[in-house]
């Protein structure tokens, strides 16, 4: 195991010499950094160019500039040593220092919309391996294949129009009018009737509530001008927490583990009333502290269920733990709502709080939750983006392994067993087919800090592809190099974590050492 | 491996393909080819069938409407040409009654007529998305097949090689190299023939960088390849490495290697609308999709139409393509498709009679 993980080291090591050798005389020779100069009417021309030279060193050739370079970069492998030099960029600026900006950014794009986009692709994936040649599954296939075929640059266009313009015209008058209140209530509604499959009078029956409960929360929403003044308050906290309790129970260990429901629906009990003692607390809220108060959220839920038990201790607390999480964040997003109105008012925002580009609000003061709002706010179109052209390989390849899997004798030995659909589902398919799905989300994450290149652009965000794409247009390599560093090493570590991965996960692959 | 209609299917085919293959058409066997085979069941795939015409019927829209080649089209402006503006620019063609007007699809502000330059731009992109199939393909099936035939120190270099080249991203890649093939400096060998045939170019320099992962399939599929008995037949028989690779080895991996371009080109005709709109691609006075939706997003206000159908014409031919693909790896490989709709629906009929009382708990979802 361990000679397997050094030598796979040691390849990487040589490999990422290779890569970055080619990429470093690639970008030198993608143009004349000195273009922009030469064409410029200055009467300093001449002191620039050589400013710029110097700066660049290009009267060195480019394959020794490469190894100036390499030596430069070597010294970041000095442990503990603060003698990382990446060179600096056309403007002056050190590599290192613009790096750590750009990864914060770009870690902040694209980390919710991976972890969204996975969790909707799987469970989508498993919907409709369960319901194969259905009409869901034709539909999620041609939405998928679409989703496939759609440039990102286009759908994030269309979404800052409508998405953005278009709701935050909305919010400046929010009344739904009631013909559209029922458009979107009978399009739910068959959504719901076509998820939930069966007899046609239980899909009827589906599709009718579903429709009648949109359409009525929509005009609720329309007459308290909901969308100005959002939030939850305990009443529906309690509503939604039961449901949830419910939902995770029969996922996790059935309804008929009575402890484990009780536990569930305890831990509901006590987030309710937890709602109006953290309130004082949440009004002076830091990162930490949420992060901090989810922990002990979730492990308030764990011992609730440990001291239920019931005859499967375990499933009692993995679902009142995930059910106390699940309330928890209902109780924030509640406290974001109440943060709602403000951050709508504020003189910075001035009504329109969906924006278009850029990271955040310049210049923006307030609390812990109007500066968390405004960064949410931002981030839901580029999210959404994301998540839509990525969610189709997550939901086809959760598909196509959830179905190989269903296929297996085992699964056929714990149907006949006797073992309920649900636990044959989530105890013995889908653990099974996570198997493959986890070397390609650990794949994908590798991938991740040097794929929005794209949605990067369009929302203009200062990320990591804003770096490389702007020194390539100034055929500056330094910036390209760094950020190639910093995608290459992430791919290089989660591609050896995949193949680890794999083999923890799956006892039949063994890895030769 | 478990399923014995899978196995079955599959024996059934390689009984086929060699009694084909042997006798020239058995006797038992009805003696369908492979080559037939695949086509049989291509052609009894209708998402295959609707996108190859969609991708026809673009295909030919975009290279006889304005020309190609330095053969005029039919269509009555260029992407260069300015009119005046009708209608304020807007599309002049209707559903219903059916008419072209004289601008289907409207015009840009200084009255370019943007039937033609969506014209134009399909051209461009579909001419680096065949190139780039072409080219990847192509490198990919050799450096694939002689680093899994002849193994040895040739498949150490060649696969190094590749593991240099794919871990840089490629549109990471594609980028640099998008901004090295539209370098014009003067006096370069390749600047007189870049000048006219900049598209080419780029899409011959996209596809060097294109190969990798078709290498690394056509390599996995020649490993496996080489170790079969006919292989071995052919050896013993005195068969020249030239003659093993071509007649016995290539035939059997064509199936992986066409799956793949598709698949390839598919993803490249999004590569090469993402460069265009970044700035790194096809470049003006040339305008291709991505650069038509990049030029024209500012004014999706005021003259939305010069958004919608370049991204439409991408979202066509990306979407015909991957259906082909699609259809493609089930023609050629009866693994990927899990089993028949027919007996899946009629086993999923009898499974669900069966198990009722147990299916009637929710399934958690």
């Amino acid at each position: 195991m361990v000679t397997y993980i050094v030598r796979r080291l040691i390849t990487a090591a040589f490999i990422l010499l290779g890569a970055s050798f080619l990429v470093y005389l690639l970008t030198a020779l993608s143009g004349d950094p000195l273009e922009e100069l030469r064409t410029s009417s200055a009467p300093n021309r001449q002191a620039l160019m050589d400013a710029r030279i110097n700066l660049l060193d290009l009267d060195t050739p480019a394959p020794l500039r490469y190894f100036k370079w390499l030596g430069g970069a070597a010294q970041c492998l000095v442990p503990l040593g603060n003698a990382c030099n990446l060179g600096k960029n056309i403007a002056g600026q050190p590599i290192t220092e613009a790096l750590g900006f750009a990864l914060v950014q770009t870690l902040t794009l694209v980390t919710g919309a991976t972890i969204l986009a996975i969790l909707i692709g799987i469970s989508l994936g498993i919907v409709t391996a369960l319901r194969q040649y259905s009409a869901l599954d034709y539909g999620v296939t041609f939405m998928a294949f679409l989703f496939f075929s759609l440039p990102i640059f286009w759908v994030a266009v269309l979404l800052k129009e409508f998405g953005a313009i278009g709701f935050n015209d909305f919010l400046r008058n929010p009344e739904i009018p009631p013909a559209v209140a029922l458009g979107i209530g009978a399009v739910l509604g068959l959504i719901g009737a076509v998820v939930v499959g069966g007899e046609v009078k239980r899909r009827l029956i589906v599709g009718g509530s579903v429709f009648a409960a949109v359409s009525l929360v929509l005009f609720y929403f329309s007459l308290t001008q909901w969308f100005r003044n959002p939030g939850l308050g305990p009443v529906l906290i309690a509503i939604m927490g039961a449901g949830i309790a419910f939902g995770i129970t029969i996922l996790v260990s059935g309804l008929k583990n009575r402890k484990a429901l009780q536990s569930s629906l305890i831990v509901v009990g006590i987030g309710v009333i937890a709602y109006f003692a953290v309130q004082p607390l949440l009004s002076d809220a830091t990162g930490l502290m949420i992060f901090l108060l989810a922990i002990a959220t979730i492990l308030v839920g764990v011992a609730v269920g440990y001291f239920m038990g019931g005859y499967d201790r375990g499933q009692s607390m993995r679902a009142a733990g995930l059910t106390a999480f699940l309330v928890g964040a209902l109780v924030v997003v509640d406290r974001f709502m109440q943060a709602w109105p403000s951050y709508f008012n504020n003189s910075r925002v001035r009504g329109r709080p969906i924006a278009t580009i850029g990271a955040g609000t310049p210049n923006i003061q307030g609390d812990f939750w109007i500066m968390s709002t405004d960064t949410l706010t931002h981030l839901v179109l580029p999210t959404i983006a994301l998540i839509l052209v990525s969610l189709a390989s997550y939901t086809r390849f959760t598909r196509s392994s959830m179905l190989e899997i269903m296929n297996m004798d085992y699964i056929r030995t714990a149907r006949a067993k006797g073992l309920s659909e649900r636990s044959v589902i989530m105890g013995h398919a889908f653990r099974n087919a996570l198997i493959p799905i986890a070397t390609i989300v650990a794949f994908d994450i590798g991938a991740l800090i040097g794929g929005a290149v794209i949605t990067e652009t369009v929302f203009s965000v200062r990320g990591m592809g804003f770096l490389f794409i702007d020194g390539l247009l100034h055929t500056d390599p330094n910036p390209v190099m760094g950020v190639f560093l910093c995608v290459a090493i992430t791919a290089m570590v989660f591609n050896l974590i995949a193949d680890l991965a794999y083999s923890a996960l799956d006892p039949r692959v063994r890895i030769k050492a | 491996m478990s399923q014995p209609t899978q196995e079955d299917e599959l024996l059934a085919q390689q009984a086929l393909a060699e009694a084909a293959a042997t006798h020239g058409g058995g006797e038992v066997t009805s003696g369908l080819s492979q080559g037939q085979i695949v086509r049989k069941r291509f052609f009894g795939h209708t998402g295959a069938l609707i996108g190859l015409a969609v991708f026809a019927v673009i295909f030919l829209l975009a290279f006889t409407s304005v020309g190609a080649f330095g053969i005029p089209g039919w269509w009555k402006y260029t992407h260069v040409d300015v009119s005046p503006l009708v209608n304020d620019g807007a599309p002049t063609s209707s559903l219903w009654p059916f008419a072209w007007g004289e601008h289907p699809f409207g015009q840009d502000r200084i009255g370019r007529d943007l039937f033609a330059m969506t014209m134009r731009g399909a051209q461009q992109s579909i001419t680096v998305m065949l190139l780039i199939g072409g080219i990847a393909g192509a490198i990919g099936a050799i450096v694939g097949g002689l680093a899994g035939y002849f193994r040895g120190w040739v498949e150490a270099v060649l696969m190094r090689l590749t593991d240099v080249i794919i871990i840089i991203p490629l549109l990471l890649l594609a980028a640099v190299v998008g901004q090295i093939a539209n370098r014009r400096d003067e006096g370069s060998w390749l600047n007189g023939f870049a000048a006219n045939n900049g598209v080419v170019i780029l899409g011959i320099f996209l596809g060097f960088v294109s190969w990798v992962g078709l290498a690394r399939l056509v390599r996995g599929e020649f490993l496996t390849l080489r170790e079969r008995e006919f292989v071995d037949a052919a050896r013993i028989s005195g068969a020249s490495n030239a003659r093993i690779i071509f007649k016995h080895i290539l035939p059997n991996a064509v199936g992986v290697l066409i799956v793949n371009v598709t698949l390839t080109m598919s993803a490249a005709i999004l590569l090469e609308t993402a460069l265009s709109y970044l700035g790194l691609g096809v470049k003006a006075p040339d305008t291709s999709l991505g650069l038509l939706v990049a030029q024209n997003q500012e004014a999706f206000a005021t003259r939305p139409w010069l958004f919608w159908f370049p991204g439409l014409f991408i979202i066509l031919i990306c979407l015909s393509i991957n259906f082909i693909g699609d259809g493609l790896r089930d023609a050629f490989d009866p693994r990927q498709k899990k089993f028949r709709a027919k007996s899946a629906v009629e086993t999923a009929k009898h499974s669900s009679t069966t198990t009722a009382p147990v299916a009637d708990t929710p399934k958690g979802s």
